[in-house]
């Protein structure tokens, strides 16, 4: 648990940074600061590692001040992300990765053997393990910089806009790869980001700042899109709020029920096709049953081929949310949403009609359990 | 030229050699393990960053024939005494080199100070572990400047007598005779490349890391 009491960070003859911020990172949750340029969230952040010293107030660490510990000590009890990964030039990267056990005083086998490990929890083959960070891409220089941080086993760590130097794809696969490790680590976690998409896909708990550092709002990310608490936060949530909420809404099994759905294989001839359709769209299938896009029956003029196929139509995965769900219903030529399996196995498909009845129920379900 | 002459003379050309390689050499270390604090000084604090850098440019702007003269007059030495030249050149050495440590610390990215701040680095061994290994190219490249002008103002000093190639030259001159001031220039040459390469080399040996580096 990270706790920030009453503290306040001004700059001689400046504005206020941060404006008497009071709150609690809880115990292996994912807190994420958002809010616009200039609301004192990195300042916020770095106040805890004391890299900036509050003006006033006192931020605790599982109840214990921070102001009177040995600067150094303190640091290396709290894992840290920034934004560059930071790391050095001059060293390999399991030699990076090591950097922060061997600072907690592990032996040296030991730091190395942690950082082989952790190389491969964070995504790396071993083949990365003695280059050095001028031969790697941004996102592995991130992943990198995530094991580094994960090396001593701290009980805190702060992130620093982790993931905003990398492309939007990579960005992606970094955050989706992040939630799935802290899902096993529990780290008590503060992160800094601007990108409120990354806030509401990431967070456990997301604290919203304004312009001159104060606390606007803070919430679950369910409870932000639903009920935000003033003109400020809505508009920093932006557009779409109700779409969005739809990615928070877990698609159960049978929550929309599944039609069964005919498929072709490459190959089939246009009477084939036409036999099996029910409409003007067949779904097209490899031999593993994985679906490959959509065939257009009436346009086909041979045996079909990869080049007819319709691939507008998004998949969604079983146990993904509605909004996914959604999607593939609306971006489906057919207007029939392809569902698959955690193999990507064709399990059938949702029409609009039954995904709106799903969103109708998860919307009266979440209105029910409003205090 | 007289092969004959560079045969008879060439024992005493080797010394003159070593004494040139002498002379050349320990003033470009001394001069070296003085800069490393005074420039870490430097690059710490913006007003000691000016005044010290200030005047170790000044220090390089005095002839170095005059500072061969005076130094007896301030260390209490005799003129012949090749200290002065070690004093002399180490001043030049120094010059250079303060305001190349104080640019290669700068060199140092500043995410990666930020990072070792905020992983419990302490202050000391954040400059030995982290900013010094990756200060190495930006300071290798003052070394070889320094390197290599030390070998051709060593010469200098054989106006005033002490033992190095310089005094090839001069001899030339008295006995208006070739053969010598082509030697010493070829040897001074030879010194300042075979220098320079082993600058050249031992840090490409410390930087394993940079891009076309040593590995790999």
């Amino acid at each position: 648990m990270i706790t920030f009491d009453t503290v306040s960070k001004h700059y001689r003859g400046q504005t206020v940074a941060v404006d008497k911020l009071s709150l609690t990172a809880p115990t292996g949750k994912l807190t994420i600061f958002v809010g616009p340029s200039g609301c004192g969230k990195t300042t916020s952040l770095r106040m805890v590692n004391r890299l900036i010293a509050p003006s006033s107030g006192r931020i605790l660490l599982d109840g214990e001040p921070t102001d009177t510990m040995d600067v150094a000590v303190l640091r290396r009890k709290i894992g840290y992300v920034i934004q560059n990964a930071g790391l050095f030039p001059h060293r390999t990267v399991v030699q990076n990765i090591a950097t922060t056990a061997r600072l907690n005083g592990t032996p040296k086998d030991q730091a190395l053997r942690i950082a082989h490990d952790l190389l491969e929890r964070v995504g790396l083959s071993s083949a990365f393990a003695n280059r050095y960070p001028w031969q790697l891409s941004g996102g592995q220089q991130q992943r990198v910089g995530v094991a580094r941080a994960l090396a001593s086993d701290p009980k805190f760590m702060l992130m620093d806009e982790p993931f905003s130097a990398v492309d939007p794809v990579v960005r992606g696969q970094l955050q989706d790869e992040f939630l799935r490790l802290q899902r096993d680590i529990g780290k008590t976690i503060i992160m800094v980001t601007h990108d409120i998409d990354e806030a509401l896909k990431l967070g456990d708990q997301v604290v919203v700042l304004r312009t001159g550092g104060t606390l606007a709002q803070v919430a679950t990310p369910q409870e932000l899109l639903a009920r935000p608490a003033d003109d400020f936060v809505a508009d920093f949530i932006g557009r779409d709020r109700g779409y969005r909420v739809l990615g928070f809404a877990e698609f159960a099994k049978g929550g929309v029920p599944l039609g069964a759905e005919p498929t072709a294989t490459l190959g089939a001839t246009p009477e084939t096709l036409r036999q099996i359709a029910t409409d003007r769209w067949v779904l097209v299938t490899d031999p593993l049953n994985r679906p490959l896009g959509w065939a257009d029956v009436d346009s086909l003029k041979g045996p079909l081929r990869d080049g007819d196929l319709n691939l507008s139509g998004t998949l969604a995965v079983e146990g993904s949310s509605l909004r996914h769900v959604l999607d593939a219903v609306l971006s489906s030529p057919s207007g029939r949403g392809v569902i698959v399996g955690q193999s990507g196995e064709l399990m059938g498909t949702v029409t609009l009609s039954h995904v709106a009845e799903a969103i109708e129920a998860a919307r009266t379900g979440r209105l029910g359990t409003q205090p | 030229m007289r092969f004959d002459w560079l045969y008879r003379e060439s024992g005493r050309i080797a010394e003159l050699f070593l004494w040139h390689l002498g002379l050349s050499v320990i003033p470009v270390v001394i001069g070296l393990l003085l800069a490393l604090p005074l420039g870490w000084l430097a690059q710490r604090a913006g007003f000691f960053r000016s005044t010290l850098l200030g005047a170790a440019g000044l220090l390089y702007t005095i002839p170095s024939l005059a500072l061969f003269v005076l130094l007896p007059l301030v260390l209490g030495t005799r003129i012949l005494d090749p200290m002065n030249v070690v004093v002399a050149l180490t001043v030049y050495a120094l010059a250079l080199l303060v305001r190349t440590v104080s640019d290669g610390l700068e060199s140092v990215p500043p995410d990666v100070i930020q990072a070792a701040n905020a992983m419990g680095y302490r202050r000391l061994p954040r400059l030995f572990v982290v900013e010094l290994p990756l200060a190495v190219p930006v300071i290798a490249a003052g070394l070889r400047v320094a390197v290599v002008s030390n070998v051709s103002i060593v010469s200098v000093a054989a106006l005033i007598g002490t033992p190095q190639l310089g005094l090839l030259f001069t001899q030339g001159l008295q006995l208006r005779f070739l053969t010598p001031i082509i030697a010493g220039i070829v040897l001074c040459v030879l010194l300042a490349a075979l220098l320079d390469g082993l600058v050249l080399f031992a840090a490409k040996r410390m930087t394993p890391w940079q891009p076309g580096g040593a590995e790999r």
